[in-house]
């Protein structure tokens, strides 16, 4: 259910050496770990660690979260448009969080 | 009778109370930690001001997600681009905020996101270029509603 839990923007068709925008936003709570609960009990951390884009299986974009980032983290950096092919994206973290979304690119 | 604005000041008060009582024992992270945590990523290397724009609103009401938008000059060329863009900030309770790792591929060495803000702050954003030196940027925020203040009332 990647696609429920991850939104892509990328342009669907674009010109050769154009730069593009990539927005990204993937649905996590980004519990901080710094955060107690009424009765004083620490709510243990988790959080994305690390989102990756590659482009035609070539990475172009790595980010390492920290728990400073916002809940459902939102995401946004650039690429040049080489080539037409798929964008993945995927999302890791604690307790085994995997989330993968990819996006189709026509370059003309 | 209690009004409802009379509720309104009481509740505030009882939350802003539990609020306060729940952080003063959390340790926050210090200007002094944020400076060891950009030495960790800089070594021993001079870090410059300028080329780095860090854009964040200046008033901040709801500071768990304020837009954070960081943006270096630089060509992105293979011969000289930004390798990597490292935020930090001063009081949140970890001075780490992200870690971007660009090439040039990125075609523009621009990054925007989503952070929590504890406390008004000077927040810095650091740019490792390809031939190793450290530009570095900062922008300061006044917060008037915290992200971290908020325990007890989850």
């Amino acid at each position: 259910m990647a696609s429920a839990n991850a939104v892509v923007n990328v342009p669907a068709t674009t010109r050769r050496g154009e730069i593009i925008e990539i927005k990204a936003l993937v649905r996590h709570a980004m519990e901080t770990g710094f955060r107690r609960t009424q009765l004083g009990a620490l709510i243990p951390r988790d959080i994305i660690r690390r989102f990756v884009c590659t482009y035609n299986g070539v990475e172009i974009m790595r980010a390492e979260f920290h728990p400073a980032i916002a809940a459902n983290p939102l995401f946004t950096f650039n690429t040049v448009a080489t080539e037409s092919g798929t964008l993945a994206f995927q999302w890791t973290g604690d307790n085994g969080f995997s989330v993968t979304e990819s996006a189709a690119i026509t370059v003309a | 009778m209690p009004s409802r604005r009379n509720f309104l000041i009481a509740a505030g008060g009882f939350a802003g109370g539990i609020g306060l009582g729940a952080t003063a024992g959390e340790a926050h992270a210090s200007p002094e930690e944020m400076l060891a945590a950009i030495r960790k990523v800089t070594g021993q290397a001079p870090v410059r001001r300028g080329r780095v724009k860090l854009d964040m609103p200046p008033l901040i009401d709801n500071s768990n997600s304020v837009s954070l938008a960081v943006a270096v000059e630089s060509p992105m060329t293979p011969a000289d681009h930004v390798k990597a863009i490292h935020v930090f900030t001063e009081k949140n309770p970890l001075p780490n905020v992200v870690s971007v790792f660009l090439g040039p591929r990125a075609g523009r060495a621009s990054i925007g996101t989503r952070v929590r803000i504890a406390d008004t702050q000077t927040v810095t954003a650091i740019a490792e270029l390809s031939d190793g030196s450290f530009w570095s940027g900062s922008a300061s925020v006044v917060v008037t509603l915290s992200a971290c203040l908020e325990e007890g009332l989850i």
